[in-house]
């Protein structure tokens, strides 16, 4: 054991003081702090992570879509993971922040729906209750300083009713016809509050599909941790739908001429 | 009955001096005065059934249920004491649940009805609680397809491709004898099942009954739901034409 | 009160800094490893075993900590050996990465432990699975992991096809050349490749000794001559 720690100060570790094994008498070793004085830390940083997710009301229900790519840092490490997630029979959930996270969100709402179709009462969950469900357990987990590091969209139909709301690692809340998280909020909620706010009842499928599309190139133009390839889902009266991944076109040609920062010309 | 008086029925610890333990053979009893649960596992699912006898004019129709859901993929049916079936059904979701959160996947049904088997089986050990006074018909279709099992109140489990409990069932287990399982659809199995449970129904002694269908299988994405309301009413008219015929 | 520093006890821990792989083909997965395990820059095992037995036909590849991914297969493989009596048959390689994702995931602050696991089993054939730090899950066709698999990403993506599902040698060959790339790469892989091949009829070590691995541009030298 001793020889380990011996060998390894030898190499980078500036910490030959360092008793690791407490070898030492009490009054000759080196004070330590006292774990606890500084309170219990818990997670700290997300680790594999999703971008932006973007949602809008329109004419049928919901759109939502998200991109495919889990980040590993700043390296692109999976490319083909889902972040749309069904709940029930009319309620999508999509998130971007901490994937393991999400994926722990994700078996917490499956074994709630579990839970209430084994009740066979008559009542299943919609997206009101899943959004009210996960804002608990989001502000709960942040109040118990182990935040789960996700900003999530709730969307769905129900009743007749579209419903769209937010909840984020801090349990914030909110609702809007249009809402996007990570670099979407900066970048494609003017997009979608010009085209969406205050047309939802015109907005077709395709109006609804057109404008996330061109949200979707310019986050992947502008986010360094996007990918060009999609999803889309939609709820509607006729229930939940998630697209297979689809590529995003993007267009580069016009940069064949340009030359040099400023008055070079060759 | 030899028991009776003799001491050594009173309690689920005590043998009696020839190996039995009374307490779970009056458990038994209690299934037996029950309504008859039945249960037909065929090629593509299976097909639960349940005579619910109506104590009381003044209840509410299609009120507990004897035929509860477990998992998306598993129902139970109850004979015997209504309230000892509930305290299963929800141990056994219990036991999904806590297998599913385990193993992210769904448990097969043999899994359940071995955990249900052995919680049963606790109850027949200790002077301090009384065994289960029903018999459960556990019915899914599992990785494995469907399957179809008992568990009664000593704990034991059997797997059926017919399973009958409760007062008709040895009528039951007659006609069920007679069925091809290999052959029969889903759809055939709800028929045939509806038709034996009017048939065992006792008319002459018994008041009225309600009766009770789920079904999993192909039909059902592999959920186990109530047979839907047509389908449903048609295999109640023909089971009470098949009475007619019958008899 | 006196108390052990974990942090700065964790700092001086052996670490698998290890390039680690799995691909599956038709019929198994090969899965592949270096030997190297290290504590700071002093090579503490120079012949480590980092393949390592969970059931009959699931493996794991543990890059991180020694300590904490030992102490998760350990686990792992008591909890298979279980589910096996209460199952009746092998457990499936997905329940297997599930108990891995679920200790990581509880336990991500503080454990440091990227695994792969992989395997062939009745239900699904043969699958890989990757559970980075933080206890995500993610099911791929072939995986890479550790901190030499940041070298070869793009010798991955660019080599591997679809159609290699078919031929267990070609996965082996890229995984022997993935590896040995990665060695050549990172300070913290080097000496032999493990690997394994599982199928349903069994698993078949293969070992390529620290002299014989497949060699790639030595990055020779070439200065103008002046």
């Amino acid at each position: 054991m001793f020889p380990l720690t011996r060998a390894d100060s030898f190499a980078q570790r500036n910490d030959d003081a360092f008793d690791a094994y407490g070898t030492y008498p009490l009054h000759q070793r080196a004070p330590h702090k006292d774990v606890f004085a500084e309170g219990v830390q818990h997670t700290q940083q997300p680790i594999v992570t999703g971008t932006s997710v973007l949602a809008i009301q329109y004419k049928d229900g919901i759109m939502m879509t998200a991109d495919t790519l889990a980040s590993y840092g700043s390296l692109a490490r999976f490319k083909d993971v889902s972040r749309l997630h069904p709940v029930g029979t009319s309620t999508i959930v999509g998130a971007s922040g901490d994937l393991s996270d999400f994926q722990y969100l994700q078996s917490r709402l499956d074994q709630l729906v579990t839970d209430e179709f084994t009740h066979a009462d008559a009542h299943d969950l919609g997206p009101a209750e899943v959004h009210e469900f996960l804002s608990r357990v989001l502000y709960g987990r942040r109040s118990k300083m182990d935040p789960l590091w996700n900003s999530v969209l709730v969307g769905g139909f129900r009743d007749g009713k579209r419903f769209l709301g937010y909840v984020d690692l801090l349990g914030t809340t909110y609702s809007a016809p249009s809402i996007a998280t990570g670099y979407g909020a900066y970048i494609a909620i003017p997009i979608l509050r010009e085209a969406v706010d205050g047309r939802q009842d015109k907005l077709s499928e395709s109006d609804a599909k057109a404008i996330l599309h061109d949200c979707m190139r310019v986050l992947f133009y502008r986010d360094a941790r996007s990918i060009d390839k999609y999803q889309l889902a939609t709820v509607t009266a006729d229930g939940v739908h998630v697209s297979d991944a689809q590529p995003l076109d993007t267009s580069w040609g016009f940069a064949e001429g340009i030359r040099g920062y400023g008055a070079q010309t060759q | 009955m030899t028991s009776i008086g003799t001491g050594y029925d009173l309690s689920a610890s005590t043998y009696s001096p020839d190996g039995r333990i009374f307490q779970v053979e009056y458990a038994n009893k209690a299934v037996e005065n029950s309504g008859t649960a039945i249960g037909l596992r065929v090629k593509d699912g299976v097909v639960l059934a349940v005579e619910k006898l109506i104590h009381s004019k003044l209840l509410v129709s299609e009120s507990n249920r004897r035929i509860q859901t477990i998992d998306k993929h598993v129902g139970l049916a109850t004979a015997g004491l209504l309230a000892d079936g509930r305290h299963l059904s929800n141990r056994a979701r219990d036991e999904a649940a806590s297998y599913r959160e385990h193993y992210r996947s769904a448990p097969t049904l043999q899994f359940l009805v071995d955990r249900v088997g052995l919680y049963v089986q606790a109850y027949t050990l200790y002077s301090s609680v009384r065994p289960f006074g029903c018999s459960t018909i556990l019915g899914a279709v599992d990785e494995t397809g469907p399957a179809l099992f008992i568990v009664e109140p000593s704990g034991v489990s059997y797997g059926y491709h017919g399973a009958a409990v409760g007062k008709g069932r040895q009528l039951a287990k007659t006609e069920l004898e007679k069925l091809k399982f290999s052959e029969l659809s889903l759809r055939e199995a709800v028929m045939e099942a509806a038709r034996i449970i009017y048939l065992v129904h006792d008319d002459a002694k018994e008041k009225d009954f309600e009766l009770e269908m789920t079904w999993v299988g192909s039909e059902t994405n592999g959920v186990h739901l109530p047979v839907p309301q047509d389908l449903f009413n048609e295999a109640a008219r023909k089971a009470k034409e098949a009475l007619e015929n019958f008899e | 009160m006196e108390t052990i520093d974990i942090n700065r006890l964790k700092s001086g821990e052996v670490n698998l800094g290890t390039s680690i792989m799995a691909v599956q083909f038709k019929d198994g997965v090969v899965v592949g490893a270096d030997s190297r395990t290290t504590t700071g820059s002093y090579i503490a095992n120079r012949v480590t075993d980092k393949l390592t037995h969970v059931h009959d036909r699931i493996y794991c590849c543990r890059s991180g900590s020694a300590a904490d991914t030992q102490a998760i297969a350990d686990i792992v493989h008591y909890y298979l050996q279980i589910q096996t009596q209460t199952r009746g048959a092998p457990p499936s390689v997905h329940t297997a990465a599930n108990v891995f994702q679920e200790l990581c995931y509880t336990n991500k602050d503080a454990l440091s432990a990227g695994i792969i696991v992989a395997g062939w089993d009745k239900e699904s054939g043969p699958s890989v699975y990757n559970i980075p730090l933080g206890g995500g899950l993610f099911r791929q066709p072939w995986a890479i992991g550790g901190s030499g698999s940041t070298y070869v990403y793009g010798y991955c993506d660019a080599t591997y096809q679809e159609g290699w599902s078919r031929d267990q040698t070609i996965c082996v060959d890229h995984i022997m050349d993935a590896l040995a790339l990665a060695m050549s790469r990172d300070g913290s892989s080097g000496g032999v490749i493990r690997m394994c091949v599982i199928t349903e009829d069994g698993v078949e070590r293969l070992f390529v000794p620290g002299n014989e691995l497949p060699k790639f541009w030595q990055g020779k030298e070439c200065w103008a001559r002046l």
